[in-house]
């Protein structure tokens, strides 16, 4: 720990134990085979390796759905909760406990239809954390009905002849959040891409918000299959301060160079249509994090009776 | 009560009257006044000096608020009636009465109102502005005399008031300074302390505006002497300054403050009438104490973010009322899943839907009990004054560590309003949540070890090596393991439900206010309790034999009620909330929709339990229970 060779913390535990993405694993994932998320929860793994997270100082929360068994096969701390109120259990856990890294997984029914008010408030409120919305276009857990970012004209069992709307873009509308700070795109069919993305997330201090591309094997298996035969249908956004990856250069030629600090044109390539873009659309760092903004001084027993006292002096008959 | 003078001397002040005869003081143990003005006019704040004056003089004091739906009603219509009751006595006072015996009306449609309601005492005395009977409109003249026309039928007292005529001497806008004029004519009467007046109109205005302050406190002494010099009628409830020292704050202060001294530092909430000013208060003071007030998106989030927090360290809790309650349904059922301590305060109105926003009602009772899908045992407590309002969530905060349970404390608008003067509570520091331990736990241990007799298990929280695991709504065994086989399911809903029976067995038996045995029992649970046992007392002292008690914990229900039932004749519950008049037409023994605590009581003692329950948007009135003793005693031996 030190350069005298001993530690004094040595005595607390794990302090030099070296974290391997072995030590991240929960149980078994029950996912279907060639299911996204068996790639997702990979590249989490790869993230909290990498970083070095102590598996008890992070916790996964989550909602309903399919995605939302992602905190069972990790071994950290972890809240499977109800469907689309992932996010304000993450709010209270930050709140409390600032210190702890927090990642929040849901689907895109999860996040973009029941939760909805909580996907936009807490965007506002900016919190520190990674929040991963895994968007495969459809229901999956409650078998095949339509999401809100099911393509139009997508049969499901709900709407048998075909999605009725137009599917609603998250990220155009996360970006049109005020107080957005962090809004990416990536797609488990490029593992690095998908790293990356949830690296920089982390990285990011405040709500980084990362809609994942994914095919659900079951329901809308050919989602991204045409993206995935072919690369020119791909446009990666690349810059110094988002995401670059010179070794996806060689298969990915449609490249744009985008600084995320430019809002205007994030919102312009987020509705543009004929590409599926992967990157950093926007980031800022300045923007006010919430619990950074709600900290206070904790005060000891003592002091809390003697305030209490001088309180109860204002109500005193 | 009566007007007419009796044999006391008079103050010195009165005497300044000059040539004019002394006026009559009349003194009388306890007395109940209004003050009621348009939305805005400011009588909800010269009521609440008033009563505080009177607590801080050594009156027991109750207060009601008057107060109607919307911010800014149409002036001088019955609606807009805004105010409060304020009832004072020598003794303490624990409800609002029966009648106002004066009252201090701002205009006659307000008090119209209230005279439509019942509120007023057959011979109240009523201090009335009368610059509505000679008004230029006609139509304002005609409407003056409509009301004196409809109200002529009782015996009440009118004293003319030119409030606005006086006020206009000193101020531009006496709407905006009416009720500090008069307040000054009720400190005349009622001998209240103008200096001790003076100071809370400082506390109110006096650090941000002198200006304001020294307006205030010129009307306010106009106003005593205008009455000083035309008013022949003095009150005197003397006052009984307590031993103890006290403190005067209304249900929802007592909550806040009461969060507080249980040491939880995270209140997440949404607004909602009438629980808001709990979380008012606390925005305002959180901070100082290290704890933080979270307004959420919406009633859903804000219980959510107290999971998410109570659940990563110390208890949190959410404030709200009934159709928060509602929405926060499913959260409820997962922190009961997950064993997340929590507390709920549920600050109860008229309902269902939008229902009576700012009225009071008991009718969130089986909602909380029972409202959550599957089984979801958890506890259930009701305070029943302002003092058990603070003390019951230091209460509910360890009762939620202890059991990992959810904890929904039942208030309502009636305390949450009220003002109660109540022993300062002596705070201690054993009250406050201890700082939550991340030491490291032995790798696989298990987050619901359940101990086999009590269901009970320690938490681990984020942050303790050794114990990371992940909580779920989905059943799941003791390493929080997802199953779905009958044996896992069955396990985890024994161990939940357990844990609620080991805490019964802690609980004491009910006191029995009255004889232990007799004809007929009245139960109640909440704000109720003042109001019921002056009406026991009433109806004792006219030789019924009726007992009360008053239960605190309605989920589990405390231990020895089938025995203490079953010593009387007949038991009665009393509650605000609907139920059947067995008179009704298709009303049957069979069909009859029940008070909410007496389906409780009848399903766990199979005592024929009875109820009698109102739901007219106000408290109960001692007068009211005292007759429907009376009647069911009458009933019994018919």
């Amino acid at each position: 720990m030190n350069e005298f060779g001993c530690s004094l913390l040595s005595c607390e535990g794990d302090e030099d134990r070296e974290w391997t993405m072995d030590d991240y694993a929960g149980v078994l994932a029950r996912w279907c085979p060639g299911c996204g998320d068996h790639a997702v929860l990979t590249a989490v793994e790869r993230v909290l390796e990498t970083e070095q997270l102590p598996p008890e100082q992070t916790v996964c929360v989550s909602g309903i759905g399919c995605a939302s068994r992602f905190p069972h096969y990790l071994k950290t701390y972890g809240f499977h909760g109800i469907h689309g109120r992932a996010l304000p259990v993450a709010m209270g856990v930050k709140l409390r406990r600032p210190e702890l890294n927090v990642f929040v997984v849901m689907g895109d029914g999860d996040c973009c239809s029941i939760g909805a008010a909580h996907w936009i408030h807490t965007t506002r409120y900016n919190p520190d954390m990674v929040v991963l919305m895994l968007d495969n276009g459809v229901y999956g857990l409650t078998k095949n009905q339509t999401s809100p970012t099911s393509p139009r004209g997508l049969p499901s069992n709900t709407q048998p002849r075909g999605a009725f709307l137009p599917p609603m873009n998250p990220i155009s509308a996360t970006l049109g959040v005020s107080n957005a700070s962090f809004v990416a795109q990536t797609g488990d069919w490029v593992p690095a891409h998908l790293y990356a993305t949830i690296l920089a997330a982390h990285r990011h201090r405040g709500f980084a918000f990362v809609r994942v591309l994914q095919r659900c094997p079951q329901y809308t298996t050919n989602l991204f299959d045409s993206a995935m035969r072919d690369p020119g249908l791909v446009e990666l956004m690349v810059h110094p301060s988002g995401i670059m990856l010179p070794e996806l250069d060689r298969i990915y030629k449609n490249q744009v160079r985008h600084d995320p600090a430019d809002l205007h044109e994030a919102q312009r390539l987020a509705n543009a249509d004929g590409k599926i873009r992967l990157g950093v659309f926007y980031r800022n760092e300045e923007l006010p994090v919430y619990e950074e903004t709600r900290a206070v001084t904790s005060k000891s027993a003592s002091e809390k009776v003697a305030l209490l006292n001088k309180e109860l002096d204002r109500h005193a008959v | 009560m009566s007007t007419s003078p009796t044999p006391a001397a008079p103050p010195s002040s009165a005497s300044l009257a000059g040539a004019r005869t002394a006026p009559g003081i009349t003194r009388l143990p306890q007395h109940t006044v209004e003050v009621v003005s348009d939305s805005g006019e400011g009588a909800q704040k010269c009521a609440q000096i008033f009563a505080r004056v009177s607590a801080r003089m050594g009156n027991g004091v109750w207060t009601v608020e008057i107060i109607p739906a919307e911010i800014q009603p149409p002036a001088r219509t019955p609606p807009s009636a805004s105010g409060n009751r304020i009832r004072i006595g020598t003794k303490p006072v624990t409800n609002w009465g029966d009648h106002a015996d004066l009252v201090m009306a701002f205009n006659e449609q307000v008090l119209l109102h209230r005279h439509r309601l019942g509120a007023l005492a057959e011979d109240a005395i009523i201090l009335i502005e009368d610059m509505w009977a000679t008004h230029d409109d006609p139509d304002i003249r005609k409407e003056w005399s409509d009301a004196m026309e409809e109200m002529s039928g009782r015996a009440y007292r009118f004293v003319h008031v030119p409030m606005e005529q006086q006020c206009l001497t000193i101020i531009d806008n006496p709407r905006r300074g009416k009720n500090m004029f008069a307040l000054g004519c009720l400190a005349w009467i009622y001998f209240r302390d103008l200096e001790k007046i003076k100071a809370l109109i400082a506390q109110e205005f006096g650090k941000k505006a002198p200006k304001v302050y020294e307006q205030n406190v010129a009307l306010l002494e106009l106003g005593h002497r205008w009455a000083e010099e035309h008013l022949d009628f003095r009150i005197d409830v003397p006052a009984a300054p307590s031993e103890r020292p006290m403190v005067v704050m209304n249900g929802n202060q007592a909550v806040a403050i009461g969060g507080i001294a249980a040491g939880m530092d995270l209140c997440a909430m949404y607004p909602i009438t009438p629980a808001t000013s709990a979380s008012h208060y606390l925005s305002d003071i959180f901070e100082r104490f290290g704890g933080i007030v979270h307004q959420a998106e919406d009633e859903i989030a804000a219980i959510g973010v107290a999971v998410g927090a109570s659940f990563a360290g110390k208890v949190a809790f959410t404030i709200t009322s009934g159709p928060g309650l509602a929405l926060k349904t499913e959260f409820i059922g997962l922190a009961v899943m997950t064993e997340v301590p929590l507390v709920i305060v549920d600050v109860q109105r008229g309902g269902p839907s939008t229902g009576l926003p700012t009225k009071v009602e008991q009718g969130d009772l089986l909602a909380a009990v029972y409202g959550q899908p599957g089984d979801a045992p958890h506890v259930v407590l009701a305070p029943a004054t302002m003092e058990e309002c603070f003390l019951c969530m230091t209460t509910a905060r360890r009762i939620a560590e202890a059991l990992r349970c959810v904890v929904i404390v039942l208030s309502d608008a009636n305390l949450a309003t009220g003002v109660q003067p109540f022993p300062r509570p002596e705070l201690n520091e054993a009250w406050l949540a201890h700082p939550p331990d991340f030491a490291p736990v032995a790798e696989g241990t298990r987050p619901y070890e359940w101990d086999p007799v009590s269901g009970l298990s320690r938490r681990v929280l984020p942050g303790q090596p050794g114990g990371m695991f992940t909580a779920t709504g989905l059943s799941h065994d003791e390493s929080s393991h997802v199953g779905y086989t009958p044996d896992v399911h069955e396990r985890g809903c024994v161990m939940r439900s357990r844990k609620l029976a080991a805490f019964q067995q802690m609980l004491k038996p009910p006191m029995v206010n009255g004889n232990e045995s007799g004809d007929l029992l009245v139960v109640g649970w909440g704000s109720t309790l003042g109001a019921i046992e002056e009406a026991v007392d009433r109806a004792r002292a006219d030789g019924l034999s009726v007992s009360s008690i008053h239960l605190r914990f309605l989920s589990p229900l405390e231990p020895g009620l089938k025995a203490i039932l079953q010593r009387f004749k007949k038991v009665m519950t009393v509650e605000i909330n609907y139920s059947d008049d067995p008179a009704a037409p298709y009303i049957t023994e069979e069909n009859r929709r029940r008070g909410q605590l007496s389906w409780l009581l009848r399903a766990n003692t199979l005592v024929d339990v009875d109820c009698w329950t109102r739901v007219p948007g106000e408290p109960l009135r001692p007068g009211q229970i005292y007759e429907a003793m009376c009647e069911t005693i009458k009933g019994m031996q018919g």
